[in-house]
């Protein structure tokens, strides 16, 4: 394979793709599917095929504004229909060459003008079990470029440049986390692929890698080249067959087309990816817990250092990166370092991808420049809070983030601000909630999905969130008293302290922040036994605890 | 050293035939454990004691260790399924739009908390960390199909549905 026989393969599939005058694209989404997109999609092709118009029917990726879904774009016009049912498909192939369904026609301008696609730029406009579709949109040109242009270190310059930080939540710089892999001694080297999305209520990564996987084995490839690693391992959830099957097919298309395996575009660079597993641990999203879990062990992570860049995987150098972090890597290849550290924040670079859910209009997919203000991703992309409710608060970063409140919405997105008023940027999760949820409540939620999920290893975790949940919980169920607020702020420390992984060291963070910005819904339910938004079923009399 | 032998397989079900195939592929090495728990979980359903002694046996894993690992990981299960699965997602944006409500009701309708099964084996009710479909929440997976902006009484007449059957 070399460059010139990917345009070659590119080319026949725009000449395949002019036969068809239109295209109709149908997001095959987990969203869009549970609302029938399959049976839309057959409905689709018996029309087309029973109009006798020249029409390409194509599955896709998540489009992004889920909640409009099931959703279906009609190109080169770009006509968007929401809330589409296989007894639109008719009204929709008819229409075709006139003017577009007025009552499925959607305006989501708002939601799409801020938005700014890199790593979202083909889901939605590729059929992601198909090589050919993603090498049209100059898919592993990235690769074979750096292949046979760059050299690991001239890449490992490039990343560096790019400012790209760790999208997995931490923010590490990628360059340097490269460059310590690179300059590691020792021939057999791996990278792999954080795909164990745990944090719940986010679902970029599975996006990502249903919609695009050739984004990310590309990423892992170039990555590999860098530093010089040999094998790669693709850690996904168990909880995402889609995205298990999707990835499988692409690596072996990939395979196929020998952009995998051995003496890759004829150079000496050979490179395979295996695909592992997750069985429903939170804290094997910890890069040391992984990696035993890659090993066949219990996820149970270990003291750094050293560092997974010096012994990660079988004691060998080992590359960890998020599914975003990789799937960023192939553009900046492509059009430079310095284009990407155009967009962004001063030392936040490029586009983030956030899920959008709970109580807000517009839930979905989005991607924004780093450094846009909360506020207009949550009133203007995300189209505020429906049903005539107030916002009250926006968590972002999981089990391990914070609750924002209103008053701070005008912060530009960031890993430093973020973490500046007391939540982190995470994986990508951003969960909105309005004055019907109970933010005791929802600090109480967090806590037990920490503890259930603390693996047990070191003490502070393992004891200290069992304790922060009695006390939550007493709280909750109006027996709590001033003491108890007192031990829980007392205990947040500690755990945040003294535990040994992340998953810990993050988990009082709920806990503190609606602490600090909702304290009164706290005093409300110890000193006046009452749930301000009424979800807490406070009990009528105060038991004394055995 | 001699050449090690794994052990026959346990019967002459078919299904040991594909945890064997994983096993071989993975050339009977210890790393291939949680793999291989995965493939006896997607052909029997669950992980019975003979099933991870066998396994453990084949990639010379001490049992303990093996045991270790299955009660570790949440997504594997110690106990038959029932013959229908009702999983509520307990996510974040599914507990922001209700998910303890639809709980609280497949509870009731059931008389079972959730990770048990009904005790004609009929429906199991299980709670699922989070499926990755939180801009449709509260989600619910019926025999793993995903179900999206789900309301109380639809759980409830799905379980009617498998209850007559």
């Amino acid at each position: 394979m070399t460059i010139e026989e990917l345009e070659q393969i590119a080319e026949s599939v725009r000449l395949e793709n002019a036969k068809f005058d239109y295209e109709v694209n149908v997001c095959m989404d987990l969203a869009c599917a549970s609302q029938g997109a399959e049976k839309l999609r057959d409905a689709l092709v018996k029309a087309v095929e029973a109009s006798g118009k020249t029409v390409l029917v194509r599955r896709t990726g998540c489009m992004g504004p889920c909640s409009s879904g099931p959703l279906v774009r009609v190109d080169p016009e770009e006509t968007l229909y929401h809330h589409v049912n296989a007894d639109h498909a008719d009204a929709i192939v008819a229409s075709l060459g006139g003017d577009p369904v007025p009552t499925l026609q959607c305006d989501l301008n708002d939601h799409f003008d801020k938005q700014v696609r890199v790593v979202l730029e083909n889901a939605g406009h590729i059929d992601p079990e198909k090589i050919d579709d993603y090498i049209s949109c100059e898919g592993y040109k990235a690769l074979l470029t750096a292949l046979t242009e760059m050299t690991p270190n001239g890449v490992v310059h490039r990343i560096t440049e790019s400012g790209l930080r760790g999208r997995g939540g931490g923010g590490y710089p990628t360059g340097l986390k490269w460059g310590t892999v690179a300059k590691a001694g020792g021939d057999l080297k791996y990278v792999v692929c954080n795909g164990d999305e745990g944090d719940p209520g986010a679902f970029m990564d599975r996006s990502v890698m249903e919609g695009d996987p050739h984004r990310v084995i590309e990423g892992m490839a170039i990555a590999a080249y860098a530093v010089g690693a040999s094998k790669g391992f693709i850690y996904v959830r168990a909880e995402y067959p889609v995205a298990v099957a999707r990835l499988t097919t692409a690596l072996r298309e990939a395979r196929r087309r020998g952009l995998l395996g051995s003496n890759i575009c004829g150079t000496t660079f050979s490179f395979d990816v295996e695909i592992r597993l997750g069985a429903g641990a939170f804290v094997c999203g910890e890069e040391t817990a992984l990696l035993a879990s890659i090993e066949g062990r219990r996820g149970t992570p270990r003291p750094r250092p050293p560092y997974p860049a010096v012994s990660g995987l079988w004691g060998k150098p080992t590359l960890i990166n998020n599914v975003e972090t990789y799937a960023n890597i192939a553009p900046i290849v492509r059009n430079g370092g310095k284009w990407f550290a155009n967009m962004g924040s001063e030392r936040s670079k490029g586009t983030k991808v956030f899920a959008l859910t709970g109580k807000i209009t517009n839930t979905g997919l989005v991607e924004v420049p780093m450094g846009i203000k909360l506020r207009e991703i949550i009133e203007v992309i995300g189209g505020g809070v429906p049903d005539g409710h107030t916002f009250k608060a926006v968590q972002t970063g999981g089990p391990s983030g914070g609750c924002i409140p209103a008053e701070m919405l005008d912060i530009g997105v960031s890993y430093d601000a973020l973490l500046k008023v007391g939540s982190i940027m995470g994986s990508g999760g951003m969960i909105v909630m309005d004055d019907t949820s109970c933010m005791v409540n929802v600090a109480k939620f967090f806590i037990e999905f920490c503890m259930t999920e603390s693996c047990g290893k070191c003490i502070p975790c393992r004891a200290g969130t069992a304790q922060m949940h009695t006390l939550l919980s007493r709280i909750c169920d109006g027996s709590g008293t001033m003491d108890d607020l007192e031990l829980l702020e007392d205990l947040c420390s500690t755990v945040k302290e003294a535990s040994l992984c992340g998953l810990g060291q993050t988990a009082p963070n709920p806990v503190l922040s609606t602490l600090k910005y909702f304290r009164n819904e706290y005093i409300e339910h110890i000193a006046h036994k009452r749930c301000p938004a009424g979800v807490c079923n406070i009990k009528a009399a105060v038991e004394v605890l055995a | 050293m001699p050449a090690f032998t794994p052990p026959p397989l346990p019967s002459d079900d078919k299904r040991w035939k594909i945890v064997n195939g994983t096993m071989r592929k993975n050339g009977f090495a210890r790393h291939a454990l949680i793999e291989t728990l995965h493939t006896v979980q997607s052909s029997f359903g669950y992980l019975d004691d003979d099933a991870i002694r066998f396994v453990a046996r084949s990639l010379r894993v001490p049992l303990s260790q093996a045991y270790g690992v299955v009660t570790f990981y949440h997504y594997f299960s110690l106990k038959p399924p029932g013959k229908h699965t009702v999983t509520v997602c307990a996510g974040t944006a599914c507990y922001i739009k209700g998910a303890d409500k639809l709980i609280a009701a497949a509870e009731q309708r059931l008389g079972i908390p959730p990770g048990q099964t009904t005790k004609d084996g009929q429906i199991s009710l299980m709670t699922a960390r989070c499926v990755g479909a939180c801009s449709r929440a509260p989600v619910v997976l019926y025999d793993g199909e995903v179900a999206g902006e789900v309301a109380s009484e639809h759980v409830l007449e799905q379980l009617e549905r498998w209850a007559v059957e």
